[in-house]
């Protein structure tokens, strides 16, 4: 939870220094609503991408939120078609991690989607605010403490921790060398074919194991 | 324009992959493979994303002990997977980064950077 705070005001002043006027830098926080995705989605911007291809990797970088999604599904199904929407708009990383594990605790407690909301709308609010908070200093914060570095930093605490097994070990890899290799590949494609081949070759080791 | 366009397109499809699972939950299953597949998506889009910053400075491929930002990312793995920890992580590769640079712009080391 304290996590997010640094994440989102990184977020903010990343957003900014790309070149992204504040509103949009904003919007994107309300909009998009996952940090990761937002991260690269500004520096693409900054890069000036076709506009489909800034769409399609923020797309993949948030499939692993339908994983999330099919995970939560079964607890949160009798619930009306209004809760689902709300519910669905505030799954992000932090909130499905705080969420599953109330859910799987056999307590036999009812009101369990208040716990889910309460969770997911105190996290949204954080991101807003720290987002804005970015968004202030953006301009403030010169390019030489080399902040843009943080974004790295950050994807190595998610990962390397989350490398557990063979298979995950074989995708990060891969996908990680493909992509310095493929690095001139035009428009910046070489993020999203890295990760392509590192799945693959997830599937692959998995397979033969 | 085509920025809010960018935006409201990928909100919508983000918002889209949350909710599919959940509104179509029962209705059909989710293909083993694909299932298997999306496992491998997180950390594979991540490290796609972070290794070429460690190893390029400004486009160019720079895998030289002399490069700051390679040093502080190794350091900064090794943090990772002995700590697990986000903010440990962040703030001891920012401190290694910001002495790495500090020690290589000394005039006596010309290396340019």
């Amino acid at each position: 939870m304290i996590g997010v705070i640094p994440f989102g005001m990184i977020y903010g002043i990343l957003a900014i220094a790309a070149g992204l006027p504040p509103s949009a830098a904003q919007a994107m926080s309300c909009i998009i609503f996952a940090g990761s995705s937002q991260f690269v989605s500004a520096q693409l911007f900054g890069l000036g991408v076709p506009a489909i291809v800034n769409i399609f990797t923020i797309w993949v970088i948030n499939l692993r939120h339908g994983l999330y999604s099919a995970s939560i599904a079964p607890y949160i199904q009798k619930l009306p078609t209004r809760w689902k929407m709300i519910l669905t708009y505030l799954l992000t990383d932090e909130a499905y991690a705080v969420t599953i594990l109330h859910y799987q605790n056999q307590d036999g407690k009812q009101y369990k989607h208040w716990f889910y909301l309460g969770a997911g709308l105190t996290l949204w609010t954080t991101w807003q605010l720290s987002t804005a908070a970015g968004i202030f200093l953006g301009t403030t914060v010169p390019a030489s403490w080399s902040l843009d570095f943080t974004l790295a930093l950050i994807f190595i605490a998610l990962v390397i921790p989350s490398l557990k097994d063979k298979a995950s070990l074989a995708a990060a890899v891969t996908a990680g060398f493909a992509a310095v290799i493929l690095f001139s590949l035009p428009l910046k494609t070489g993020l999203l074919a890295g990760s392509l081949i590192g799945i693959i070759v997830g599937i692959l080791v998995e397979g033969n194991s | 324009m085509i920025t809010w366009l960018t935006i409201f397109t990928a909100g919508f499809l983000t918002y889209a992959t949350r909710l599919f699972p959940i509104i179509t939950f029962g209705k059909f299953d989710i293909p083993a493979q694909v299932e298997r597949a999306l496992r491998f998506v997180p950390v594979s889009v991540l490290t796609a994303i972070f290794l070429p910053e460690l190893v390029y400075i400004n486009e160019e491929l720079r895998l030289s002990l002399l490069n700051p930002r390679l040093l502080a990312g190794l350091l900064a793995i090794i943090v990772a997977w002995k700590t697990k920890n986000v903010i440990y992580t962040i703030v001891i590769g920012m401190v290694a980064l910001w002495t790495l640079q500090f020690i290589f712009n000394l005039p006596m080391i010309e290396i340019g950077y």
